[in-house]
């Protein structure tokens, strides 16, 4: 948006960081100057801060302090309250305010009652000014780490926010003294957390972000063409998240409690929620170690009680928790009209993503190639937790400087929508015996567009044929002969649950020629030398195409015209 | 994006018999698109963004890009501008490099404090690459003086030091800039005071520095001002001014006695400046109008505040007297209004009973005076009898009705007939209006 020149900052002192503002957890991160992105630790030192607020006696507490007001101090507690911005009180799904402080209805919006001053009668308080309390907090870590006034920041919300769910965080962070440059999609941030790094490198490439939280789990397919980012489709699951793998930590600490004790922890509220921190502790612990401990003091009736748990136990007894983890993800790629052979990248994102098992469960869905990006499947991972914020602080470092207006007009739908190409557009490569068809730009680039690529030249030289065509992938399926155990055979083994299926189907991706579009002619190429193809497709669908010998001036060059 | 992709596999040859006009042939068109939203973010975006809004084609785009670059790094590299150098400086010997001004060394004196490392490097590679040993043998000048590159040398490391960069900016004093000894008003105070206050202002740990403002400043950002510099956190530090430390093993006691005199004389330089940082405020305090000014503005608020009260407390007095005396004066004229009613009311009664008395008594008279009917003498019973009839009917009608038949009886006069035919007119009439029974009167029938 706006060139260099013309950009100057709209305040002499704007300072802008990127906040991931979760229903469970938030973050903050900032570009360091070496260009890095940095999560920034709170006070206590927590990265992941959870996005709770407490009150005791007209003192606020925050993060993880007010996480443990949970057991004492339940009824001033406020959590979860993300989901309730800007929504109406019938809309809601409160459940999981269910052992914090209860949403409530005030002139049509939500509201919690807490006593949040020293005085003994409540006081009603909107989610909104929650929410800016919250930001606020969270702005004040960010500044006193930075030592400089954080004053704006780019936002990640969820691909379902609203209208007025948007408009109604912009409000609540300007409150908070926070000058919202951009809301961000989550996805598209995590995405842009691993292309921001200063080792990756600009590629198209179609991602699955799976986004794995504490009390909802988010799904989307992004088309990355050129460094641009498209949303596909998304999934959402409402109620699916690390409390439904908690609450199978908790129901298996509670059997066997109750066979020692014969009482129910789960019946008593401060004994549930005890228990709910603890095993949620517990439950992040198995991510990293395959065994971990549970030790909670005066459980019930003043018993204490201590024991452990294994990760292969955790995993057969969270196995449909965890199908239906790997069955959004498929469900999914099917929205999106794809296959799982089109996936290159799987990335896994949110607190639940460290958990080992959906790694390898998820790897099982795609084929070899494709890359997935979890703290236990690959090394190079980011940290899950912290994706958000860093996609959001390299968006907000790259539009610091730029003036409202000029985001605002670079984020009108005049510039948002454009058309994307149907179909793939490629060079086919034809010989005597068949014809291969090479992608050069993929389906779902967003146009216009412009692509370089070399191919070789034939070995001899001579004259040679570029032919530009539009192409389209086809999913070969073979059966092999039941007794055929070539090494060949597991290139593209797509294993699917059923090992030990005697007939595997080979699933591979064909492209076909679909629709020729022109020809090229290039006379006299020397023998070893490269052709340089360049496409350049404009938003009416117009081609241009320029074919040169690598080395040469000269080059070959046309035109078809748009139908549009 | 410009980057160009490797693919490795080679291209087909010409067939035979292909023929296209300038070597490119139309074959077919591309399919229709599908409109999908872009998601605003990331550089790439931004510069689809920019090509989209200025309508710009990628080389175009690449083009006004590059340009805009190379502007940048032209204006950086003529930021600073190499300043003239004394030739009295030149001539220093790098032994007593403590007494040098390390900035006017590299050339950065417009700067001081303000330059960055990023300066102070470029401008140290400028002065190395005028001033190196080298170079001047290469001029033939080999005079063998490299004094002022050794002073090069030092200006540079001390000044890349951050520790050590505060130690002498603490003491620069050409980096002080003097309050002004005289009172000043208008512009004139804030022209001469804030330069002060800036240079001040880079001692603080506290960064930004309030500045002072100018005469439309709020009192906010006045008091925050001062209140600032009241509660000032300085980093100033004298350790630049120690005496050097002898390094010498033999005499410690003689090291102790320099390092613990040392540490005095920081000690004292802290408090002295302190002291006078505090007194620099207190002068331009005292000379700043607008403390005046948001005084007399306080005041004049309380007494507008005050008069404002006197006046209501005034007006309410009014209204309720005013009120007080409508209320008496209504009740008044109520009274005198009742008491006329009832005098009225009298009157008209009286009236109306010497009326009745009146037209009773003609009743009474006017069979009196036809003699009660008889031809002669009338006899006691028809006298009895009569009176009896005229009583009944008296008591039977109202006064309205009474003064009609007096009048009747009246016009009747001494006509014995016509007294008759008028009083048991009336009886008949009572009879039909069913206030007499029929027969009750026993003479007018």
């Amino acid at each position: 948006m706006g060139d260099a020149a013309n950009s100057a900052p709209a305040e002499a002192e704007r300072f802008a960081i990127g906040i991931s503002f979760g229903n469970s957890c938030s973050s903050i991160a900032r570009i360091s100057p070496e260009g890095k992105a940095e999560v920034i630790a709170n006070e206590e030192g927590d990265r992941q801060i959870p996005s709770i607020l407490s009150y005791i006696e007209g003192e606020e507490y925050h993060g993880t302090q007010a996480k443990a007001q949970l057991v004492r101090n339940s009824g001033n507690t406020v959590a979860y309250f993300r989901d309730f911005i800007g929504k109406e009180f019938k809309s809601i799904d409160p459940t999981p305010c269910h052992q914090s402080a209860h949403p409530q209805q005030k002139d049509s919006t939500v509201a919690f009652t807490i006593r949040d001053t020293e005085s003994e009668t409540p006081n009603t308080v909107t989610v909104s000014e929650i929410t800016t309390r919250h930001l606020q907090r969270l702005r004040r870590s960010a500044s006193d780490y930075l030592g400089k006034d954080v004053n704006a920041a780019v936002v990640t919300i969820p691909t379902d926010f609203t209208d007025a769910q948007r408009e109604a965080l912009v409000g609540s962070a300007k409150a908070a003294g926070i000058d919202v440059l951009q809301l961000i999609h989550e996805p598209v941030a995590a995405v842009m957390a691993y292309d921001a790094r200063p080792e990756a490198t600009v590629t198209d490439k179609l991602v699955v972000v799976a986004d794995f939280g504490g009390t909802r789990s988010d799904v989307a397919v992004v088309a990355c063409r050129g460094g641009m980012y498209t949303i596909l489709a998304t999934a959402h699951d409402y109620e699916l998240g690390g409390a439904s793998l908690d609450q199978i930590v908790i129901d298996h600490f509670a059997k066997e409690f109750m066979k020692k004790h014969k009482t129910d922890p789960r019946e008593n509220a401060r004994g549930l929620a005890k228990l709910k921190l603890e095993c949620e502790a517990t439950r992040k612990a198995l991510s990293l170690s395959s065994n971990a401990q549970l030790s909670i003091e005066s459980l019930v009736d003043g018993v204490d009680y201590g024991s452990t748990i294994n990760r292969t136990r955790f995993e057969l007894l969270a196995g449909k928790v965890f199908s239906q983890f790997t069955g959004l993800i498929q469900q999914v790629v099917k929205k999106a009209e794809l296959d799982v052979l089109d996936i290159d990248e799987v990335i896994f994102s949110g607190g639940v993503s460290h958990t080992p098992k959906l790694a390898t469960l998820t790897s099982n869905i795609f084929p070899e190639k494709t890359k997935i990006l979890a703290p236990a499947a690959s090394v190079t991972a980011v940290n899950p937790s912290e994706l958000s914020a860093r996609g959001a602080a390299f968006q907000a470092s790259l539009i610091q400087e730029f003036e409202h207006e000029d985001i605002e007009q670079s984020i009108h739908p005049m510039v948002t929508v454009a058309p994307h190409l149907t179909k793939a557009i490629g060079v086919e490569f034809t010989s005597q015996t068949d014809s291969t068809f090479q992608p050069l730009l993929g389906a779902e680039t967003a146009l216009p567009a412009r692509r370089i690529a070399q191919y070789f030249a034939p070995k001899e030289g001579g004259d040679v044929l570029v032919r530009v065509c539009e192409g389209a992938r086809d999913i070969k399926v073979t059966k092999p002969e039941p007794k055929a155990k070539e090494p060949a055979q597991d290139e593209d083994d797509s294993d699917f649950d059923s090992e030990d299926e005697e007939e595997e189907e080979i699933r591979e991706i064909v492209w076909k020629t679909e629709n020729p579009v022109a020809e090229l002619a290039v006379k006299g190429v020397k023998a070893g030398s490269k052709i340089e193809v360049m496409v350049h497709v404009n938003a009416d669908l117009g081609l241009q195409i320029a074919v040169r010998e690598v080395g040469a001036q000269n080059a070959v060059r046309g035109a078809v015209n748009g139908s549009a | 994006m410009a980057a160009a992709q490797v693919v490795d596999i080679s291209l087909p040859n010409l067939p035979q018999g292909w023929a296209g006009e300038k070597d490119f042939k139309i074959v077919g068109a591309l399919s229709s698109a599908t409109k999908r939203t872009v998601e605003p973010v990331g550089p790439h975006f931004l510069a689809h963004a920019r090509r989209s809004r200025h309508n710009r084609t990628f080389s175009e785009d690449e083009r006004l890009q590059a340009q805009n670059n190379v502007k940048k790094t032209e204006t950086e590299e003529d930021d600073d501008i190499s300043e003239d150098e004394d030739p009295m400086m030149l001539a220093r010997e790098a032994k007593d490099w403590k007494g040098q001004d390390h900035y006017a060394v590299l050339g950065l004196k417009k700067y001081r404090w303000r330059a960055t490392p990023e300066q102070i490097k470029r401008a140290h590679r400028k002065k190395v690459l005028r001033h190196h040993p080298d170079k001047k043998a290469a001029q033939g000048k080999s005079d063998e003086n490299d004094s002022f590159f050794k002073c090069i040398q030092k200006a540079t490391d001390l000044l890349l030091d951050p520790t050590r960069r505060r130690q002498f900016d603490s003491v620069d004093e050409n980096a002080d800039v003097e309050a002004p000894t005289k009172k000043l008003t208008g512009s004139k105070f804030y022209k001469a005071w804030n330069p002060v206050f800036v240079a001040e202002g880079r001692f603080s740990n506290k960064q930004p520095v309030p500045t002072l403002g100018d005469e439309n400043s709020t009192q906010e950002h006045v008091e925050t001002f001062y209140n600032f510099w009241y509660n000032f956190d300085s980093w100033r530090t004298f350790e630049y001014l120690d005496e050097d430390v002898p390094d010498d093993g033999e005499s410690r006691d003689q090291k102790r006695h320099v390092e613990k005199k040392n540490a005095n004389a920081r000690r004292k330089r802290k408090t002295e400046d302190t002291v006078r940082l505090r007194e620099l405020v207190d002068e331009c305090l005292a000379s700043d109008e607008r403390i005046k000014k948001f005084r007399q503005q306080a005041r004049a608020g309380k007494d507008a505040k005050r008069l404002a009260k006197e006046e209501e407390i005034r007006r309410l007095k009014e209204e309720k007297e005013k009120a007080k005396a409508a209320e008496e004066q209504r009740k008044k004229d109520a009274e005198e209004a009742a008491k006329a009613d009832r005098e009225k009311a009298k009157k008209a009664k009286e009236a109306a009973k010497n009326a009745s008395k009146k037209n009773k008594r003609i009743l009474k008279g006017s069979v009196k005076d036809v003699n009660y009917f008889a031809a002669g003498e009338p006899t006691a019973a028809d006298i009895d009898g009569v009176l009896t009839d005229v009583d009944l009917i008296m008591g039977k009608i109202d006064v309205d009705e009474l003064a009609a038949l007096a009048e009747k009886l009246t016009i009747a006069g001494t006509d014995s007939a016509a007294v008759k035919t008028a009083w048991s007119g009336e009886a008949q009439r009572l009879v039909d209006a069913g206030k007499l029974k029929a027969g009750e009167a026993k003479v007018f029938v």
